[in-house]
């Protein structure tokens, strides 16, 4: 029922933002508002339902063909809502502050329709249970995230990045709609849950829906090959809608595509294998082009990939316990997925807001442009530090816990599934490895360009710290990538109702597993908090030590040099070039080097950039050709509108003789 | 023979003499004694329930068919036409013949179509078809805009000849609908060829290929 008032008031909000068109300061507060009582008004059923309580629903007539408005909220539901109402709400806070120098320039009106839009289409698609009603939202939810993206429509390039995000989400649609299509032809029936009850029988087919949710639902979240779009829109949106987008949006994907597989019956193994493929392509790829990018959003963009990889990979060892019967493989598999949803939407919703942040208060998100932030900027460089360690996967922090689980899964896994499924489960962990090992490299990199250092151009000089409206969200995220991880072995515990509406275990055995995979997380806690009472103590040492003796504040950098300039840091590239020297051959990074000449040389210089693999290898020729072929029917249009009427007439005489073969 | 088959017979004629003749004027008078001769269809194809509708759907086609188009027609031609000739693609005898083989090919096809029982003649169905496709194939192959006009309006008649056939299951409301459509349709090209005229000294279309795209 919350969640019916909060879709209201959604809708409510929606329609009054569109009402105040003028320029006028109170839209923001409006449609903020709206989203802030909407999404703490949805939270009370979804805490309710996630913590044991019982599955609601609403069943409305809907007089679209096929079409019923049904709604369920139930443990899986529940799970991807909860981050989706708790990012909505920040990312509306922060997009007050964030819109604030658009006002007088532009109407917000539409921006923040379009937001309250995105943001009730979201929770449509998590709770839907007709096919006609979930497809409606998704629809919905991709026209007002376009709209959303091309904000600044006036500049060509984010004119474009629209154009990719538009074509990518609705071929990942077509494929959405064969995959319904063929599931309501096996089943005679539109419903989720009679899907479920009946699940798709015949082998064949199954395989093929399988095929056809990977990459419809992985259009949407991202997965290798199909990502394109995450690198173009991200940089393009606005910062707070980037999060919303990076944050909930893509995992609706993941929700959509463990919602299918509760339709597709018993899952052969190699579903499993070829989850863990795309996670590990997406994963490690991801974080690869990550690290070769100068542009802020950018990089952050490539992590989603890289930490949807992450998501398939759990769910990919679930699967695999779903395939051999394994419970530990079950619950730490999808546990570690399905909590990495939750800690992804905190940490890139917080990286996001940063680097927000930073674009607001210098004006540019190119790396190389910046560097000293920290001095300017104290409050968002410390929230982007907590949430560059989360996102690494290091220890105190939320990243890490959901990384162990599915670490936890493949090494159980390989001392259960025997020779043929210990070797996968090994690439996995090492894959994983060097996943979290490149993902610390970059964030080395972005943390230690972006706000380390000295300023490198104008840019960075003049900047000033963000507003409360701003901060307030980057601060609570910050708290939450904390505490998620200093608590882990009870936030482990929350997974419990999830995690048996998913795998349809006993309530025993997935206590039973949870608790087991809730001990060493315990102890790796322990070890870290005396880590950091240790960090704590030296501090204080050093405090006591330097009290009463001079301490002087030299230039970062300086290294005992008369005349130091900021141009003598390490840029974004030099920092990474040993590894992308190493992985020149897939990066394909394009290298323009003009060479130091002579004594005392004037000129040189050096460009690097790194284009998309895929965009460029795979989709940019690949849709030239469909281009020529459709060029080829121009031949038709010739001019005199004769012929255009024998083409009707000849159509018509062809469809009557087709009447009477 | 029976009145609405004296009627079928004259669209047949009239067709055909529309696909053999060469001066505009001339081909206007014929569509317009064919808009009056289908104007008196619907009296004659259901006389034993005459009533007050179908005399208004008469006399409003033949207000309609008879006059109106006709003079705007005739309008179109003495303001923009230079010469009064229809300017073919297809020659006139090789158009008459093709329309002695359209009319076949309807009857033909017409025996194989499932058909209504309550049409007012068996001859109905084929000679509508025929004007449908005559009215085609003379939007096809002549040049002249105004030709292009009055092949529309032919196809229109066939249509028009099918519905009223059918009168007693389609409402009054349908048949003004497919009037007023053709009202408008007629309206807006006497206007353009009017414009196209004024902006380009002559209406042939096959000069108005640099138009495309």
């Amino acid at each position: 029922m919350g969640l019916l008032f909060a879709m209201a008031i959604l809708l409510l909000g929606a329609m009054a933002v569109l009402a105040l068109s003028r320029p006028d300061r109170n839209v923001s507060w409006l449609g903020a508002g709206s989203v802030v009582i909407a999404s703490v008004l949805g939270c009370v059923p979804v805490i309710q339902v996630l913590s044991g309580g019982s599955i609601e629903a609403v069943r409305v007539p809907w007089p679209v063909p096929y079409g019923e408005f049904f709604l369920v909220l139930d443990p899986l539901a529940a799970w991807f809502l909860f981050p989706t109402l708790l990012l909505s709400a920040l990312s509306a806070i922060y997009g007050v502050g964030y819109l604030r120098v658009w006002q007088g320039r532009r109407s917000l009106g539409p921006v923040w329709f379009f937001y309250c839009v995105l943001v009730l289409g979201m929770m449509l698609v998590l709770l839907a249970r007709n096919a006609v009603l979930f497809l409606f939202a998704w629809e919905l939810m991709a026209v007002a995230s376009f709209f959303l993206v091309t904000f600044e429509y006036e500049r060509e390039a984010v004119r474009e990045a629209g154009w990719i995000y538009f074509v990518a989400t609705h071929l990942g649609t077509a494929f959405l709609l064969v995959f319904f299509l063929l599931t309501a032809r096996e089943t005679g029936s539109m419903d989720f849950t009679v899907w479920a009850e009946k699940g798709i029988q015949t082998r064949g087919l199954a395989d093929i829906l399988f095929l056809l949710a990977i990459v419809g639902f992985g259009t949407k979240a991202g997965f290798m090959p199909f990502h394109v779009w995450l690198p173009e829109a991200h940089p393009a949106a606005p910062s707070h809608v980037s999060a919303l987008m990076s944050g909930v949006m893509i995992k609706t994907g993941i929700y959509g595509l463990l919602r299918s597989l509760t339709f597709l019956g018993l899952p052969p193994l190699w579903w499993g294998w070829l989850l863990i493929g795309i996670g590990l392509t997406s994963g490690v790829l991801g974080v690869l082009f990550a690290l070769a990018q100068h542009d802020l959003k950018r990089l952050l963009a490539y992590h989603s990939v890289e930490n949807i990889g992450i998501i398939a990979l759990g769910i990919g060892v679930g699967l695999l316990g779903v395939s051999t019967g394994s419970p530990v493989l079950m619950v730490v598999g999808f546990g570690g997925g399905l909590l990495h949803v939750l800690n992804h939407a905190l940490f890139k919703g917080l990286l996001f807001f940063g680097a927000g942040a930073v674009l607001q208060g210098t004006g540019t998100h190119e790396i190389d442009h910046l560097g000293g932030l920290l001095k300017r900027m104290p409050w968002t460089a410390a929230t982007f530090l907590i949430g560059a360690v989360a996102i690494s996967g290091l220890p105190p922090l939320n990243g890490f816990v959901s990384e162990f689980l599915i670490f936890l899964g493949a090494f159980q896994g390989g001392a259960t599934l025997g020779a043929a499924g210990a070797v996968p489960l090994l690439a996995l962990i090492a894959g994983l490895a060097l996943i979290g090992g490149l993902a610390a490299a970059c964030f080395t990199k972005a943390f230690g360009v972006v706000f380390l250092g000295e300023p490198r151009t104008e840019h960075a000089s003049h900047t000033h710290e963000t507003g409360w409206a701003m901060r307030l969200p980057m601060l609570l995220l910050a708290a939450g990538c904390a505490l998620i991880g200093l608590f882990a072995p009870f936030v482990v515990g929350a997974l419990q109702a999830v995690l048996e509406n998913t795998t349809g275990l006993r309530r025993e055995v997935v206590r039973v597993n949870l608790a087991a995979a809730a001990g060493p997380l315990a102890l790796v806690v322990i070890g870290t908090v005396a880590f950091l009472l240790l960090l704590v103590a030296l501090f204080l040492l050093r405090r006591g030590l330097l009290a009463g003796r001079r301490v002087e504040q030299g230039v970062t950098w300086g290294c005992g040099y008369v005349q130091p300039t900021a141009r003598m840091q390490y840029t974004a590239s030099s920092f990474v070039q040993p590894v992308t020297t190493l992985f020149r051959w897939l990066l394909g990074t394009h290298r323009r080097l003009q060479r130091p000449e002579g004594i005392m040389p004037a000129n040189a210089s050096l460009t690097t950039e790194t284009p998309d693999l895929c965009h460029g290898n795979l989709y940019r020729p690949g849709f030239l050709k469909v281009n020529w072929g459709l060029s080829q029917l121009r031949r038709l249009q010739r001019g005199p509108v004769q012929l255009y009427v024998l083409y009707i007439a000849v159509t018509l005489i062809v469809l009557l003789a087709w009447k009477f073969r | 023979m029976n009145n609405t088959n004296i009627i079928l017979v004259l669209v047949v004629l009239t067709n055909l003499k529309l696909l053999g003749s060469s001066r505009l004027g001339a081909s206007i008078r014929v569509v317009a004694m064919q808009g009056v001769v289908l104007g008196l269809l619907p009296i004659l194809a259901h006389t034993n329930e005459l009533s007050v509708r179908f005399a208004v759907l008469a006399a409003g086609t033949i207000a309609l068919k008879g006059i109106v188009f006709p003079w705007f027609l005739f309008r179109a031609v003495w303001e923009a036409e230079v010469t009064r000739e229809v300017e073919p693609y297809v020659g006139y005898v090789t158009s008459l013949l093709a329309g002695v083989l359209i009319l076949a090919v309807s009857f033909w096809m017409c025996e194989r179509l499932p058909m209504p029982e309550t049409l007012a003649s068996s001859w109905l169905a084929p000679v509508a078809f025929f004007s449908i496709f005559a009215g085609l194939f003379l939007i096809v192959s002549r040049k002249r805009a105004v030709s292009q006009v009055l092949g529309f309006l032919v196809l229109e008649n066939g249509v028009y000849a099918f519905g009223v056939g059918l009168a007693p299951h389609t409402s009054l409301l349908v048949e003004a609908g497919v009037l007023l459509d053709v009202f408008v349709a007629v309206f807006v090209m006497g206007i353009t060829i009017f414009h196209i005229n004024r902006e380009f000294d002559h209406i042939e279309t096959n000069r108005l290929n640099t138009l495309k795209d």
